[in-house]
């Protein structure tokens, strides 16, 4: 039984979005940003994106390959861990799809990395389907390095912590390992709907 | 990293509120009891749940201010248009309850056998969890030489002054203010930069490690300063409070 802390109040309107806003969650207007440690810069001469299994490079592109490839523009809606959530945001991106149907492939999770040396772990039938995208565009200009450009990994209806920035490729796995905050105690897979902030979640 | 992973589900539990501090006219100090806390690393954080009369909910994660071992606190900073800080620093009495659970995080944290010399870097309220690893450094008598370089707007904003202003062997305190000065200032001005640091950080060959915790603004000026000075990027750590700070 939660106690009841008099004088305490909703502050925001519900903003006539109901259903819209995973439980727990506020509505923001800014775009926040959460990293761990300083923000790396690639030239993007030597920026490629990669998809490896078992230490063999399935796939890579450079960023004009990369760019190259049928991109995508996506309107979704964003949810932090930390609790703020934004609406309508408006990417541009390669679909995940479209680089892994280029590439032999086989496995059950990914672990995405990135320069600086995060990493997240998502199933693969997460990252598929039109589910997940690698973007470079944000509001309809290049990625900021702080959001993380150059490129992103875009997984909308997971914790955007899994949205891992700078990412570099995509490990493909037969299974499931914590990433960087997955190894903190964070929840291996981060549903906003159920909730799944923390480990146990 | 030696980064203990937290396995265990993270429960919610009913914590009494045993004292409340004014730091400065928007920031508070809450001490709080909860019937089962089984310890904290320096650096964590934890978070409170507050239910309305209405049922509606809200939570937010804070730093914790309070080194292992002693009573559990956090500092809350009130802003203005938020929903949660304003009822923590102005409403809430001693003996009130609210929600929390914790501590959760692993990356931010230190741990007194670490030898490095410590470079904490806040800006604003991000000192408070800098506050628990001096606090930490002092309780474990560590002697690790630590230096806390604090950015705040003006002096009666600086949280924790009086503590801060102790002498401990080891560390040097040092502040930027970077809207007003009083008559006489001898400290730092303006908002941190690249040659603030190179005249306040230690040198990289000392291998030092840093934390750096505050408005993004600052986190990445202050962050990219010190890769600048030679700082390896894994040993600058990094909490911004954007975040969770509303709109």
């Amino acid at each position: 039984m939660s106690p009841i802390s008099r004088g305490f109040h909703r502050r925001r309107a519900p903003e006539g979005e109901a259903g819209r806003l995973p439980p727990g969650q506020y509505l923001t207007e800014g775009f926040p940003v959460l990293s761990a440690g300083p923000t790396p810069h690639t030239p993007l001469a030597n920026w490629t994106f990669s998809i490896t299994r078992s230490g063999e490079t399935k796939g890579s592109w450079t960023w004009q390959e990369l760019q190259a490839l049928p991109a995508e523009t996506v309107t979704v809606d964003i949810h932090c861990v930390t609790r703020w959530s934004k609406f309508d945001t408006g990417w541009r991106g390669v679909s995940v799809d479209t680089l892994l149907d280029r590439v032999e492939h086989d496995g059950s999770y990914v672990m995405a990395f990135c320069d600086g040396g995060y990493t997240t772990n998502l199933p693969l039938e997460d990252v598929t389907g039109g589910k997940a995208w690698v973007a470079f565009d944000y509001d309809g200009k290049a990625l900021a390095p702080e959001h993380g450009g150059p490129a992103r990994l875009l997984v909308p209806h997971l914790y955007f912590w899994k949205s891992a920035k700078w990412v570099r490729g995509l490990d493909l796995r037969d299974r499931d390992a914590p990433g960087f905050w997955e190894t903190y105690g964070y929840h291996m897979y981060g549903d906003p709907w159920r909730e799944q902030r923390y480990a146990g979640d | 990293m030696a980064g203990t992973a937290v396995r265990g589900r993270l429960t919610w539990q009913v914590a009494t509120v045993a004292g409340l501090t004014r730091e400065t006219p928007s920031v508070c100090t809450i001490e709080l009891e909860p019937p089962d806390w089984a310890g904290h690393r320096a650096g964590q954080h934890l978070d409170v749940r507050l239910t309305a009369e209405d049922g509606y909910r809200a939570e937010r994660s804070y730093s914790i201010a309070s080194a292992p071992g002693e009573r559990l606190s956090i500092t809350v900073e009130r802003l203005d248009d938020g929903e949660v800080s304003p009822y923590l620093t102005d409403e809430l009495q001693v003996g009130d309850e609210l929600e929390l659970r914790g501590p959760i995080g692993g990356y931010f944290v230190w741990e007194p056998g670490d030898g490095s010399p410590l470079m904490l870097l806040a800006g604003g309220s991000g000192v408070v969890p800098l506050r628990c690893i001096l606090r930490e450094r002092v309780r474990t008598g560590s002697d690790v030489p630590a230096r806390l370089l604090y950015s705040a707007r003006t002096l009666p904003d600086v949280i924790y002054r009086g503590e801060l202003g102790q002498h401990h062997d080891g560390v040097e305190v040092s502040y930027t203010l970077t809207r007003d000065h009083p008559p006489g200032w001898t400290g730092h001005t303006g908002r941190i930069n690249a040659d603030l640091l190179a005249d306040t950080a230690w040198p990289a060959a000392a291998n030092p490690v840093a934390y750096v915790c505050g408005p993004t603004s600052f986190v990445e000026t202050a962050a990219a300063a010190l890769v600048g000075l030679g700082y390896p990027p894994e040993r600058v750590k990094t909490e911004r409070f954007g975040a969770t700070g509303g709109p």
